[in-house]
């Protein structure tokens, strides 16, 4: 019996950071997708063939307010995961996962209303090369976000359903890698689109 | 509610309908099989839905073989053309349909033979190598498996409804933009590699984790088995380059479907960024592919010269250098796009550079033959072929990597001879040795040797029949993909050389198809009882074949680079624990196989523009990731009692 409970323990301890670690793994390959995007997005930027340029498309309160939210996301994340791994409190750990995500789905809002602000003034992803370029690298951004929203919906519901478990608790760390790295892709894409593109 | 899709996408022309029907019959006569001898429970419960890597690298093989007789009847469908048509004669082939040939023929040697053929062996060797019972994510396995399968249908299909692309393997733009490839073709070139991509991607994040995770008690990096160090290796450009395809792949739709300018001619696009990313994960692809190979050698040469291999540690360095310099050679495949003359030296030298590792890979192999008892055994025969064949190959890689030679050789039939002189020396040779150095493993019986050695004959006596006329024909001029040559040009008595070449190499695959027939039958003859059936160094001769589903019934304990050598020869290694624990294994899932259907539908929706079809299947992979995420009940347990009854029955 007590060997039993031991293999047991054994094989949950090893699984834990089995995981974690693939999900690190993956996120140097997604890393690595961005950075194929990134490359593009250097190459097309003055490619705007007669079209606007980045300076004068985007306006810099909107795009640092986005910034804001997306931080502050990522920062409530991280109190859910403290109140999961330090403080094993399922309310609290629910409470914060909510906020991030209405925090993250605020932030989806404004993108999509500045892409349909861009899109109904004519500057479109067909326009030139650099807002081909723009839409995909914000967009592929979007899309991460989005995929982050729908799993931390389903997240939700299974701590809601299972409390704070090993098996839970490891959910919730990978969902943090991956959110928080969204984040740092954020801050890369807020410098080199907007903040260059502004000077 | 079709999109693009009308009637007037069905085949009409008489070789395609003859492909159409052919796969039918085909198809039909497999089904028909299953119900008559009421086999699809069996089927279902032991193979589709199974997480168990052997069978997943079983299945992974016969998709490669499938793959290959079509890959191999494009071949032997371009040789006959430019056979038949020099002069006024114009060939069986219209140049259209010829497009498409060398097209599918590149993209499914490459994706659907040489990568499923690859992880089919990663799957049967790595975890019984390393000594798990499993690899790291058994479901990511089994989706990795049914999203190539994907992939390939998709291929397939575009064989009868609709085309396929007709730009080359790669589809450069702006040829293979909306403008000048309005149809189909290239989305179903785009959305097949992207699946099966996803697919390669995540084995190779699952690989690099079991190898780096799972390896059992002892087993420190520099014990790990070559062949284990050389998919390391892969794997890690597995995951460094198919991203990169991905964007690439992704901004080419980008530009088909939604009208963006990525790689246009105008708009401020740039068709040249095209060409350096789609090599930048090219380049890279194709040592993923050759660095398993020559960790199979080393296997395999340690083996059958009945030594330890030469230089353990040199070929580990090699093989990490190779990985390193893989990336830093790719502007080689366009130095005529001109990039100026510094950037194409510093390329040139790199790729230069990489013969060095290479070299000393070789030397080591041939040390390791070196006084040794060699016995020609046909993987020896394949590894020695290889030798050879492949020095060869790389030597007129260096001659290509030197700029301004490349000027006058690019996209000629020269480069061609090159290529398939390394790929077909290197990475094929390389898994038909390793096919049938672990066949036994797997199956528990050896393939026959006789047909095995004469199909390598024919393999090797066709290549060079083939493929050393194509260098002549290059030197002379003669540019890839022509579908019809000019009366005058001398190039047709070299011609039909390499097409009968291609005729001998066809005797090779119909014989290996026979090996395989014939061992099946005979297989009473060539059992292998004692797990062992080369004298083995490495863990997976261990244990019996076929190996237990969970493969070692203790996890063994290493301490050396020659486990089982140790154990065999009483150096002190006999397994530590001598009592049975219990332990977990995976569940069979069919999660893998919905969500590589649901991906199928998504892939054929964008592909003909059915958005509700697109929709459906991509609302499908998200609920089906969803319900798997929610099934905590993955695992279950093989107590003791059960592995002391297993075992006891197989001693």
């Amino acid at each position: 019996m007590s060997t039993e409970i031991l293999a047991h323990h054994k094989e949950h301890h090893r699984s834990t950071p089995k995981s974690l670690f693939g999900f690190w793994v993956y996120i140097m390959s997604d890393a690595l997708l961005f950075a194929s995007i990134f490359a593009t997005y250097a190459v097309l930027r003055n490619n705007t063939y007669g079209g606007p340029s980045a300076g004068e498309l985007f306006s810099m309160p909107f795009v640092l307010t986005e910034t804001l939210i997306l931080l502050a996301s990522s920062f409530t994340y991280g109190l859910a995961s403290l109140y999961a791994h330090h403080h094993n409190s399922k309310r609290k750990v629910l409470a914060w996962l909510l906020v991030t995500f209405l925090l993250g789905a605020l932030f989806l809002g404004m993108e999509i209303s500045e892409f349909t602000k861009l899109v109904s003034e004519g500057n479109g992803w067909q326009r030139s090369g650099f807002l081909s370029a723009f839409f995909t690298l914000v967009g592929t951004h979007g899309l991460h976000v989005t995929a982050g929203l729908v799993w931390m919906g389903g997240l939700i519901i299974q701590v809601l359903y299972r409390g704070i478990t090993e098996a839970t608790m490891s959910k919730i760390s990978v969902l943090g890698l991956f959110w928080h790295f969204l984040d740092i892709v954020w801050i890369f894409i807020f410098t080199f689109v907007y903040l260059i593109g502004a000077i | 509610m079709f999109g693009n899709l009308t009637l007037s996408a069905l085949p009409h022309e008489p070789i395609v309908v003859g492909a159409a029907f052919f796969m039918g019959v085909v198809a039909l006569s497999v089904i028909g099989a299953l119900f008559y001898f009421k086999k699809w429970k069996w089927l279902w419960t032991e193979w589709l839905t199974s997480v168990d890597h052997k069978k997943i690298g079983v299945m992974y093989i016969i998709l490669a073989f499938v793959m290959l007789l079509r890959g191999f009847s494009d071949a032997a469908m371009m040789r006959l053309q430019q056979v038949l048509s020099v002069g006024d004669s114009v060939g069986f082939l219209p140049p259209e349909h010829y497009d498409q040939i060398f097209t599918a023929h590149g993209v499914i040697m490459i994706f659907f033979v040489a990568m499923p053929l690859m992880f089919g062996l990663i799957n049967l060797a790595v975890p019984l190598q390393i000594g798990a019972r499993d690899v790291a994510y058994p479901f990511l396995n089994s989706l990795s498996l049914w999203l190539t399968v994907a992939g390939a249908m998709l291929v397939n299909l575009s064989l009868v409804v609709g085309e396929f692309a007709a730009t080359g393997w790669l589809a450069y733009p702006p040829l293979s933009g909306i403008l000048y490839s309005p149809g189909v073709g290239v989305d179903y070139y785009i959305w097949a590699l992207q699946i099966a991509g996803a697919g390669s991607l995540i084995s190779g994040i699952n690989f690099f984790v079991t190898i780096l995770m799972m390896r059992c008690p002892g087993m420190t990096l520099m014990r790990m088995p070559v062949f284990v160090w050389t998919v390391f290796s892969s794997m890690a450009l597995v995951i460094i380059s198919f991203p990169i395809l991905t964007a690439t792949l992704g901004m080419l739709s980008l530009d088909r479907l939604i009208g963006m300018h990525f790689f246009t001619s105008d708009f401020g696009g740039n068709a040249m960024m095209y060409v350096n990313l789609i090599w930048a994960w090219g380049h890279p692809e194709v040592y993923i592919l050759v660095l398993p190979a020559f960790g199979i050698f080393s296997e395999v040469v340690a083996a059958f010269s009945q030594k330890k291999l030469f230089g353990y540690t040199t070929m580990i360095w090699a093989t990490v250098a190779i990985t390193f310099f893989s990336f830093v050679v790719w502007v080689h495949h366009f130095f005529t796009m001109g990039a100026g003359a510094n950037v194409n030296a510093f390329f040139g030298i790199m790729t230069m550079i990489i013969a060095i590792p290479t070299g000393v890979k070789v030397f080591n192999w041939l040390f390791t033959m070196f006084r040794g008892r060699i016995i020609f055994a046909s993987p020896m025969l394949w590894t020695i072929g290889f030798i050879v064949t492949f020095t060869l190959g790389g030597m007129t890689g260096v001659l290509l990597a030197v700029p301004a030679a490349d000027f006058q050789l690019h996209n000629s039939l020269f480069l061609i001879a090159h290529f398939h002189n390394t790929i077909i020396g290197g990475v094929v040779f390389g898994y038909f040795a390793g096919l049938t150095y672990w066949f036994p493993k797997i199956f528990g019986f050896k393939l026959n040797e006789r047909l095995g050695k004469v199909a390598f004959w024919h393999w090797i006596v066709g290549f060079f029949v083939t493929f050393v006329p194509l260098y002549i024909l290059g030197l002379m001029g003669m540019t890839r993909r022509l579908s019809h040559i000019d009366a005058g040009t001398g190039w047709d008595p070299l011609l039909y050389v390499a097409g009968a070449g291609a005729f001998i190499i066809g005797i090779g695959v119909v014989l290996q198809i026979l090996q395989v027939v014939v061992s099946i039958r005979d297989r009473k003859e060539n059992m292998d009882t004692t797990g062992d059936p080369w004298g083995g160094r490495t863990l997976e001769w261990s244990t019996s074949s076929p190996p237990p589903f969970y493969n070692f019934a203790i996890i063994p304990t290493v301490h050396g680079r020659h486990p089982f050598w140790d154990m065999k020869y009483g150096t002190g290694a006999k397994p530590e624990k001598l009592y049975y624990e219990d332990i977990h294994m995976p569940k069979n899932t069919a999660m893998g196989l919905y969500i590589a259907s649901a991906s199928f539908l998504l892939g054929f929706g964008l592909i003909w523009h059915i958005w509700w079809l697109a929709t459906t299947g991509l609302l499908g992979v998200v609920a089906l990731l969803m319900i798997r995420s929610f099934d905590y009940d993955t695992e279950y347990r093989v107590s003791a009692e059960e592995i002391a009854k297993i075992e006891a029955a197989r001693n």
